[in-house]
């Protein structure tokens, strides 16, 4: 985790500090069992070609999680994720493993984000922020907003 | 066009579920996600915090006592939708999550029990020349064991239409 972040310090257009994700194989089986999302869409090549996606996706949830992380990671201890959301726009598809802890070479994805407000509401600091996954060539799969409560130095 | 009787699916809602949230299931969830925050897993770092014990990551609303046996997905859904959309055409096997939605009112702590149900609140369709895709929304209220609504989840889910789960296994 990084220092705290305050209110006062954050101005509009600021940028969240960059998550970096890379999606395997192996990390979707881990998500499947942690998350109880069974749908063979991530996991069974055949199924996953018979419904017409080609091969197994990364689960949007995973993604979505990402930025949850992006966002509380970069708030602190002390700042408070209030309203969150992400559509999962476009698939993205996992490395496969090389060994087996290492995947094999590929896409890295960026969870990144801008300031696009801040406001106070009733005894609230608050900030809106644009939050978005891009994949390896840098298109925006999952694009989502999020609103912080931060602390105050005063 | 969709059969008038999925109007009739808004509005429904999943039997009353209980989650527990259990320390070990939210350090699987965190390890999962690749988070490093010890807010999640260390317990002495947690009870030193501002929340006095160990909370669970945002978007983790721990597991139901009584799940429904066999199925897949996480998300719950009325069983009339599964059967209402299935005869129009949208079979469930094609379901792709399209999005989500929270808002966060109070922090959900390691050792608390949620009790939640999901009711439909919107269906649209988006019919193309070829291919049609149906929206479903759902939203989730989570109750504490304080009787607290700690979070609320608004969840998209996407059904396509037989056609053209065809058409795309032919490209």
């Amino acid at each position: 985790m990084s220092e705290q972040i305050y209110w006062e310090d954050i101005e509009v257009g600021a940028a969240i500090t960059p998550l970096a994700k890379i999606a395997t194989s192996q990390m979707l089986v881990k998500w499947a069992g942690a998350s109880g999302d069974f749908n063979p869409l991530h996991y069974d090549v055949v199924f996953a070609e018979s419904v017409g996606v080609g091969k197994p996706i990364v689960h949007g949830a995973l993604k979505r999680q990402w930025l949850v992380q992006l966002v509380t990671d970069w708030m602190g201890e002390q700042g408070t994720l209030k309203k969150f959301s992400c559509q999962y726009r476009a698939m993205d598809y996992p490395r496969q493993m090389k060994t087996m802890t290492e995947p094999r070479e590929g896409e890295t994805w960026w969870c990144k984000g801008e300031i696009t407000k801040k406001y106070i509401e009733g005894d609230q600091h608050l900030v809106d922020c644009n939050i978005r996954v891009e994949n390896g060539k840098g298109e925006v799969t999952t694009p989502g907003k999020a609103t912080v409560v931060l602390p105050v130095r005063s | 066009m969709l059969p008038e009787e999925t109007k009739n699916l808004i509005g429904m809602s999943t039997p009353e579920r209980i989650n527990e949230i259990e320390n070990g299931a939210i350090r699987k969830f965190a390890d999962a996600v690749g988070e490093s925050n010890p807010l999640y897993e260390d317990e002495d770092y947690a009870r030193k915090s501002r929340y006095g014990s160990i909370i669970a990551p945002p978007g983790f609303f721990g597991w139901p006592k009584n799940p429904d046996k066999g199925s897949a997905l996480l998300v719950e859904v009325p069983l009339e939708v599964v059967t209402v959309m299935e005869k129009a055409g949208y079979p469930f096997a094609s379901v792709v999550d399209g999005g989500m939605e929270y808002e966060f009112f109070s922090p959900i702590y390691a050792g608390d029990t949620l009790t939640n149900k999901t009711t439909v609140t919107n269906i649209r369709e988006r019919a193309g020349s070829t291919t049609s895709l149906v929206f479903i929304n759902m939203e989730t209220v989570y109750v504490n064991q304080k009787g607290n609504t700690v979070a609320k989840a608004m969840a998209t889910m996407i059904l396509r239409s037989i056609n053209q789960q065809k058409e795309q296994a032919n490209v």
